[in-house]
């Protein structure tokens, strides 16, 4: 019986939740009273595999393989389901990342179970672990729980669980390289190197203050408003996804999980109801003020300072308090 | 090219939620029911290729008796026909369940493309497609921002995180799931409504397509998220809160 962490790294770099997600299974191995093993899967993933033996693990499982050299769902999930074979866990943890969103339903479904996706906390209970997962955009939380046999397959969404809470081991641990049977022609689709569209992208997470506008802007024309707003406050102007998708603002200036993670001092976020992956963007925010008509929009429950009111009403007595203060 | 899009009818986004009795799902009296927004963008994407390259493009869903009118939708705004795998099991069906019954109906006939949108507004897996394709055997990709479907296989720009994008090539057929943003959809015309009426709709029940009740994750308990912070509510006449809060900002927040 054991937890597994499988991590992510494109090129030989971690991703960053590579190691929130170690800290979930440090954590769930500590309340299941079971080992832990983390697993790195790539193509020459020796030093990566080292970074994971200095960590509070029992032993680091490594997949290396030129099978694994490029990220492909048929490679990986038929790597990862011989490794879930092979080490028979009890519970298999992944960051909720887009590579994972792309692969573990895909490995778990081959392996007739269920995978709980983007959990926000993990309780264990006699029966089995119980997921928090937000619904609803995040209107609602539910306690999810999966029936049938173990493994069990979850991921936990980003700034779910603390890196830096990540302990280091005593010693070394072991690193078992797993014998693969991987064919090539297996991989039926293949990918090219990533790229960036936005050549002079601006970069926000440098920006101490940010003003951030949702759907409750309502018109591309009331954009004049938010950025009156940023000025008189020095900041920069952000958005959620939507207003990027409709081409009121560029893409380079959308906040969440398709566009920048930001920590600003100060967020103020109007007329953003505060969906998931927004809020996984911004919520490392020192202090997040929300402006919205809605008393229920999710944005609330992270906010330090609430307005429940129109944004049009708000925006230009807060642009002229402004002014006067200065 | 024989298109399937993957339809969920979900309750209307600003609706009021709260639990329902068994605390499994949200009480969905008076609310009101739409299309659930990232499939309309798979939609017209299927539209589009159709336009572009010919074929038909087929509506499916599985979900209880009303959603039937979200099908009707995608008739409206120009899909051919329209499947229904119809069973209330599909309100609060996890998303093998989901991708298990719209697996039975497509595995029935030919299909070049499978689309979906990226995620439900209501469960929010965001794993039916990717699911999908692995019970129909198809290579799939996820978080699709453009597709050329001008050669004989599929080139698609896939969307990766904080702004990074990557061409993948795909052989058909092949599952794909778009991201929304895609495309401006379109709305359904009179005429298109009209015509919605005479189109072919195939009603199939789980027992028909020989489908058991799998059980894989359910919602034990749904409750009103708890305050992960104190959220210090400004209230007064607009003046009054913006006075306050720049206040509050500066003197005790100390960011400004």
């Amino acid at each position: 019986m054991s937890v597994l962490v499988v991590t992510e790294q494109a090129g030989g770099k971690w991703h960053r939740m590579s190691f929130e997600c170690l800290a979930a299974g440090q954590a769930a191995a500590g309340a299941m009273g079971c080992s832990l093993a983390a697993l790195v899967a790539g193509s020459g993933v020796g030093d990566l595999a080292a970074d994971l033996s200095a960590k509070q693990v029992s032993e680091v499982i490594a997949l290396d393989d030129p099978v694994l050299g490029a990220y492909s769902p048929d490679g990986f999930a038929e790597a990862l389901r011989q490794a879930v074979e092979q080490t028979q866990p009890r519970l298999v943890l992944f960051p909720h990342t887009y590579q994972v969103r792309d692969l573990a339903p895909k490995l778990a479904a081959s392996l007739g179970r269920a995978f709980v996706s983007d959990a926000v906390g993990i309780r264990f209970e006699s029966a089995g672990p119980v997921f928090v997962r937000q619904l609803f955009q995040g209107k609602l939380h539910g306690d999810v729980v999966v029936d049938g046999p173990p493994p069990y397959f979850a991921s936990v969404q980003s700034g779910a669980f603390r890196a830096d809470s990540v302990e280091d081991g005593e010693a070394p641990a072991p690193v078992r390289f797993l014998d693969l049977a991987l064919d090539p022609s297996m991989v039926r689709t293949s990918s090219e190197p990533p790229f960036q569209d936005a050549k002079d992208a601006v970069d926000l997470g440098s920006a101490d203050i940010i003003v951030s506008v949702g759907r409750g802007i309502q018109d591309p024309a009331n954009i004049p408003q938010a950025q009156a707003l940023a000025t008189a406050l020095g900041g920069e102007l952000a958005a959620s996804r939507p207003i990027c998708d409709n081409g009121w603002l560029p893409l380079d200036r959308q906040i969440g999980s398709s566009g920048q993670t930001v920590s600003p001092d100060l967020y103020l976020a109007l007329g953003i109801s505060g969906a998931i992956q927004h809020v996984v963007g911004m919520k490392g925010a020192k202090t997040i003020v929300a402006v919205n008509k809605d008393r229920g929009a999710p944005i609330f429950e992270i906010a330090d300072y609430g307005v429940v009111a129109d944004l049009f009403e708000i925006v230009p007595a807060l642009v002229k308090a402004r002014g006067e203060v200065e | 090219m024989n298109i399937f899009v993957c339809v969920k009818q979900v309750m209307a986004r600003d609706s009021v939620l709260r639990p329902n009795e068994t605390g499994t799902w949200a009480v969905d009296d008076g609310v009101s029911f739409e299309m659930n927004e990232p499939d309309t963008f798979a939609l017209e994407e299927a539209l589009r290729l159709k336009e572009r390259h010919g074929g038909e493009v087929v509506a499916i869903t599985a979900g209880p008796a009303r959603s039937a009118s979200t099908l009707r939708e995608a008739l409206a705004k120009g899909a051919d026909r329209a499947i229904h795998v119809e069973g209330n099991r599909y309100v609060e069906s996890d998303a093998y369940a989901t991708a298990q019954a719209l697996a039975a109906a497509i595995r029935r006939e030919p299909h070049d493309l499978v689309l979906t949108g990226l995620q439900s507004d209501d469960a929010g897996f965001g794993q039916t497609g990717v699911i999908l394709a692995e019970l129909l055997q198809l290579p799939h990709a996820t978080i699709i921002m453009e597709i050329d479907a001008s050669g004989g296989q599929l080139r698609c720009k896939r969307e990766l995180e904080a702004g990074w994008f990557q061409t993948i090539t795909l052989p058909r057929p092949a599952l794909l799931t778009i991201q929304s943003g895609i495309n401006k959809v379109r709305y359904a015309t009179l005429m298109g409504i009209k015509r919605a009426r005479r189109k072919p709709f195939r009603r199939y029940s789980p027992d028909e397509l020989g489908i058991g009740e799998p059980v894989h994750q359910r919602v034990r308990s749904l409750y009103q998220p708890r305050q992960s912070k104190q959220t210090e509510f400004l209230e007064g006449s607009s003046q009054e809160v913006a006075e306050k809060l720049l206040n509050k900002l500066r003197f005790e927040a100390r960011v400004l």
